[in-house]
This record gives structure tokens, sequence and C-alpha cells, in this order.
């Protein structure tokens, strides 16, 4: 692909590698805090889920979105890549940090969480680490866009292909929405860790934080989104419905899931009434570009299951071809997406979260949305790539079996997790007292739900010994990779559609807009600073 | 349909996404429309005083030094619970509140950041170090909840919990009238 197989095929393997180490801490996480298990020292708990949580929210993720965003970049413009070094570079960065910052962990000096809200302070060795990582993956952005303007000025007036739009897309997301947990660490954290300043603002950390909070969520739901419109039309046999959706949708995802990270702190007492209420309505606005998405990819799944002989307002579901792995993968996601995307409507709004705000009602959400519905798709991504980035195929079976297992595992997990959160279980403890008559009634779901993380670790130990096989077998030549082509396909485009410059604009005015106030009342409250309060040794 | 020639490809994918973005803006007019008024209707405003305290000194006097911490009963016999919520107990870690009266809990941490919910309720508030939390509730039956903190607030986080005890409002009276701040002792 371009001279860039090599380059795709590590950042795979570093992300795999990455879930391998996260997916067994979760499962003994859930085991040991549930009946099943006595009590553990908490601080070994805490480790475990600072570990887990800050590789799976800032290096698995990003570094699929960085090896796809090469591939994409590479097959849809299908010319060679420039800046190939500094794409190496980039990935020995975001691993340098990602080590850093885990190792520091390891040794107790960081017990934190990946959520790291001040005052309590780690380690400056941990934020460093996870500096560096973002600092890394910086540089993907920077190629992203380089890739995607210099093939525009080489085609003049034509459409950049919708894959390589999304991707960039993407870019711009993560970069814009990494400068809030930047400054967090840059300007408040860092100072207190190395010892200069000794006070620091809860709660214009928080707020900072928010910004970055809403945006990664998005940014790791991308490369799905990509997947569903540029390699499931195709994979299904079908067309994409429309291209100019594609790009409508993914400029809203741009511009929209930014200017609402308040949502996350409904309940914190440094934000006002007014402006929780304003980034509650534009969180409403961030499921138009989902509800496109889900429109555009059932209609070109229609195509494809017409196509295909499927009759009847229904017929055409059961002649889609389920047996590959892109559609199966797909059909799970999206179920879900909708189930979670349900749980989200709760989340969001603005009275009802009280029910369950800080409840495992949260972490079970965000682990089907994000571990179910979006980390299948990049299961999905690497079987696709897989044969043309190694020239090896992988057995069908098989790959269908780990993501029935990981569908599976992971409703086995966040189902009854739910529950437990509507019964008011907070989360992030190490341990919960279940001869307590008051939590009694909790513990046949904690138990419950504690089995699927096993069946996640198996379906994690399938994937990588799938992928670690397939290098024992001899190479072949296999088809190249295509992208969906749209049912019409567009010959010209409104600069808006093919450029990203007014709709950047319009991030920054919706930054000032919605957290410019919030942001200079934090920081101008008075008597608000604290003291830092060490996590741990420094 | 057969005799009918094939219609303009655009005019079908135009109509069909007209109509789901027709569909699109009534949901989510739909969601915000629900979230207004359940927000109104039952006056379900989250913690947004933005009132600071500092977080250093608020120990040594005013309305979070101990002896002022508890349930008071003011005299238009509605409730104010103070609390302070720090590294890894709730004080007081039981809280006595009538049945069918307003009650105000204002909590606040003197360390980091906390949180708490009182399970069967919708009463649920972070606990930023530097501010005051305010949160209006009220409760209808007696009976007895679990409080606990719900952010992680370091190692000892799970052992924060604090219990919230209903009790009929003329159980309350006889118990408690002659308290400056009524107590599960009591």
């Amino acid at each position: 692909m371009q001279g860039s197989s090599k380059l795709v095929l590590a950042h795979f393997w570093a992300a795999f590698a990455a879930l391998a180490l996260a997916i067994p801490l979760g499962a003994w996480q859930m085991l040991v805090r549930s009946p099943l298990h006595r009590w553990v020292d908490p601080e070994r708990y805490y480790i475990a889920v600072t570990a887990h949580g800050s590789t799976l929210a800032y290096v698995f993720p990003t570094l699929v979105a960085m090896g796809f965003g090469y591939a994409v970049c590479a097959v849809s413009l299908g010319r060679p890549m420039h800046g190939l070094r500094l794409a190496w570079a980039s990935l020995w960065l975001v691993l340098a940090g990602a080590a850093t910052a885990l190792l520091t962990v390891a040794a107790g000096k960081a017990t934190v969480l990946y959520t790291f809200y001040p005052p309590l302070l780690a380690s400056a060795w941990y934020y460093l680490g996870i500096l560096t990582a973002i600092g890394g993956s910086w540089i993907w952005v920077g190629l992203m866009v380089s890739h995607f303007r210099r093939w525009k000025r080489d085609h003049p007036g034509l459409p950049v292909p919708l894959a390589m739009f999304a991707t960039t897309a993407a870019a711009l997301l993560w970069a814009w929405t990494s400068l809030g947990v930047g400054s967090e660490i840059v300007f408040l954290i860092l100072p207190n860790a190395f010892g200069w300043r000794d006070s620091i603002d809860p709660g214009l950390a928080r707020v900072l934080f928010s910004w970055t909070l809403h945006g990664i969520v998005y940014f790791w739901l991308m490369p799905a989104y990509i997947a569903f419109y540029v390699l499931l039309p195709q994979a299904a046999g079908g067309r994409l419905y429309s291209d100019r959706m594609g790009r409508i949708a993914f400029l809203q995802l741009l511009v929209f899931s930014m200017p609402i990270g308040l949502h996350h702190l409904f309940t914190d007492p440094q934000v006002g009434a007014g402006f929780k209420f304003l980034h509650a309505v534009f969180t409403g606005m961030v499921a138009v570009p989902t509800l496109l998405t889900i429109f555009t990819i059932c209609a070109s799944l229609e195509i494809a299951g017409r196509l295909r002989g499927g009759r009847g307002l229904f017929g055409w579901v059961a002649a889609l071809p389920w047996d590959r792995p892109l559609v199966l993968a797909s059909g799970l996601s999206l179920l879900m997406l909708g189930l979670g995307g349900a749980g989200g409507l709760i989340n969001m709004s603005y009275a009802m979260n009280a029910t369950v705000h800080n409840t495992q009602f949260v972490t079970a959400h965000f682990h089907l949305i994000f571990g179910g519905a979006v980390v299948i798709m990049y299961f999905a991504i690497a079987y696709e790539l897989w044969p043309r980035l190694t020239g090896r195929t992988l057995p069908p079976a098989l790959m269908r079996l780990q993501l029935w297992t990981w569908f599976a595992g992971m409703l086995v997990v966040t189902l009854p997790w739910h529950v437990v959160g509507i019964m008011g279980q907070p989360r992030r403890m190490s341990f919960y007292d279940y001869s307590d008559p008051a939590l009694a009634p909790q513990a046949i779901w904690v138990a419950l739900s504690a089995i699927g993380g096993f069946v996640l670790v198996f379906s994690t130990l399938l994937l990588v010994g799938l992928l670690l096989a397939s290098h024992a077998r001899a190479a072949s030549v296999q088809p190249p990779l295509l992208f969906s082509l749209s049912l019409d396909p567009p010959r010209r485009l409104p600069a808006s559609l093919n450029g990203f410059g007014v709709w950047m604009l319009l991030v920054a005015a919706l930054t000032v807009t919605n957290y410019g106030f919030p942001l200079a009342q934090a920081l101008s409250v008075p008597r608000s600073g604290v003291a830092p309060s060490p996590a741990g040794p420094r | 349909m057969a005799e009918a020639g094939p219609q303009r490809l655009p005019s079908v994918t135009e109509g069909s996404e007209r109509r789901w973005a027709r569909a699109v803006a009534a949901i989510v007019a739909l969601v915000v429309a629900v979230m207004i008024y359940s927000g109104l209707h039952w006056t379900a405003v989250a913690p947004s005083r933005v009132e600071a305290i500092d977080a250093g000194t608020l120990h040594l006097g005013g309305e979070f030094m101990e002896a002022n911490l508890g349930t008071d009963v003011l005299p238009d016999r509605s409730v104010v619970v103070r609390v302070l919520a720090q590294q890894y107990t709730f004080v007081p870690r039981c809280i006595v509140v009538p049945t069918g009266t307003p009650v105000t809990f204002r909590v606040t941490s003197p360390d980091v950041v906390h949180g708490f919910l009182i399970a069967g309720t919708n009463v649920n508030s972070m606990v930023v170090p530097g501010y005051v939390a305010e949160v209006r509730t009220r409760f209808d039956a007696p009976g007895e909840h679990v409080m606990p903190c719900h952010e992680y607030c370091s190692v000892g986080h799970e052992g924060m919990w604090a219990r919230v005890r209903v009790l009929d409002r003329a159980d309350f009276d006889r118990l408690h009238a002659n308290q400056a701040r009524a107590s599960c002792a009591g």
C-alpha cells in the first residue's frame, strides 16, 4: 500500500499489544470487586484501573486511528506517501510516552486513574508520558492535513475522496479536542508536579478536561464510522448511498463533538446552570450525524441486499453476506450502538442524569459504546487490512468466533452493569460490602457481569492468536483494498464540502461561545485554589 | 410499474434523505423538549451556584467548622444539612432528616474531589474543593439510604460510605427538638 504497509502493520500490532495488556486487567478488576472474590489491596486495584484506563483511552484508539489513517491516505489518494520518517518518529513518540506513563503507574507513583482529577497529583513522569503520546499523535495530524492539502493542490476542483476527507476531519477533531487536557497538564498540573507551585484550581482543571472528554470519544468513534462509509458497502457487495451525506455527517462530528463537554459536569458546583443547559442542547445536536449515518448505512446495505436477491420489506437483511467479518461486525456494532445510544440519551438529559451520574451506569454506557460498538469495528478494520498488509489470509470461521465472543462478552459485562448503576452503585471502588442489606440485591448482577470479562479475555487472546498465526503462513498475492463507490460519485463539490477552513472557524467560534464564559468564570473565582494532594510518593 | 422508465437517481435519494432529515429534526426536538420539561417540571436543576470557599481554612471557622456540621432545623421548619467530604469519610457519617420537608444539602471538601449520591433518590452531586455544592430535595418516606462517595478520591475511596436516616416528621421533632444539630446518635 504505497510503501506504508509496514507502518500500518506496526501501528495495529502496537495497538493490539496495548489491548492485550489492558483487557486482562479489566477482567481482573471485575472479578475482585464482585462477590466472587475476597477483598484485595485497594492500591493494587487502583493501579490496575489507572493502567487499564490510560492504555485504552490514550494509547489503543490513538494507534488504531493513526494506523488506519495512514492506510486510508495510501489507498484513497493512490500515490506514494511523503513524510514516512516523520510517521515512524510519531509512532515511537506515542510508544515512548505510553511506556513512560505506564511504568510510572506500575511503580505505584501515579494512582490517579486516567482522568487524574486534580488536586490529586501523580509523579510528573506520568503526565509527561501522556503529553509525549499526545504530542506524537500530533505529528500524525500534521501528516494527514499535509497529504490532504497536497492532493487538493495537485487536483484542483476535484473532490477529495470521502475516506481521506473523513480521516482529515478526525485528525482535526483530535488536534482541537486534545488542547483541553494538554493545557490542563501544562499550565495547571506540571507546575505543581515539579514543585514550582503549591496551588491548583480543581474546578478550572475539570472544565479544561471536559474540553477533551467528549471530543476524544468521537475521535475514538471516527475509525468505526469511516469503516461504515468506505469499507462496509463494498464488503456487503453494494454501493454507498450518498457520498455527500457522509461528508455532512463527518463535518457535523467535527463541529459538534467538542463544544458539548460540560455535559460531563452537570452535577459540578463550579459551572452555572445556564451553560450546562446550553451544552445539553448541543449534545442533542451531536445525535444528528449518528442518525444520518444510520440512515445512509442502512440504505447502502439495502442496496447490497437487494442486489443479492433479497425481496420484500426486510428480506434484504437476510440476503446480506453475514459471513463476511466486516458485515457481521457492523451489524453487531449497530446493535450495541443502539443500546448504548439509548443509555446515552439518559446521561445527556440535564435532569435524568442526576439518577445515574457517576454510578456504574456511566461505566457500563461507555464500555458498551466504545468497548463494544467501536472496538469491534477496530477488529473488523484489522481483518480487512490484514491480507493487504501481510499477504496472508485469516481463517473466516475463527474471525467470526472472535467477533461473536466480543459481542456476547460485552453484553454480559455491560447489561447487568447498567442495572446496578440504576440501583445506585458508585463507580471506581475496589470493594463493595455485599453483606450490607442495602447492597445485597446488587451481588448477583455484579457476579454475572464479572463472567463476561473473561469472555472478553478469551476473545482478545483469539484475536492476537489469529493475527500472530497468520505470520507463520506463506504469503500470496492478495486483491487490493477497494473503497466503496457511491451511487452518485460527486464530480464537483462546493468548497464547504471539500475542505475544512470555514468549519474550523465555526469550531473556534463555538468554543468561544460555549467555553469562553465558563473558563473565564473558573479563572476569576477568588480563593478556589487548593493544595495538591500527592497520590503515592512524588 | 414495469412500464415506468427508470426514475432519475438524485430525485429518489434526495426525496428519502429529505424525509429522514425531517425525522431526525423531530427526534432531536423531542429529546430537547423532554429535557426542558423534566428540568422545569421537577425543577431538577443541577448544583450550579458557583459559590467559592477557601478549602484551606474552612475548618477554622464559619459555616463548615465542626460544630456546625449535621442537620440544622431552621425557624421555618425546613432543614439544612452541612456535610464535609474528606479523605475517606463524610462528616457526619450518619445524617438524619425528616420526611415531607424541604432539605438543602450544603457540602464541600477540604482536600480532593469527592462526590455523593443518596441511593434510591435523585440526590447526586460532585464535591469539588474550593466550591460549595448545594442540592435541594425532599424525602417522602421514612427509611434508610446509603450515601457513598462516587468520585475516586485516592486509595481508600472504597471505604467512604455514609448513611441517611429519614424519620417521620413527628418522630424527628420528638427526638431532635432540643438539639442545635440533629444527629443519628440522638
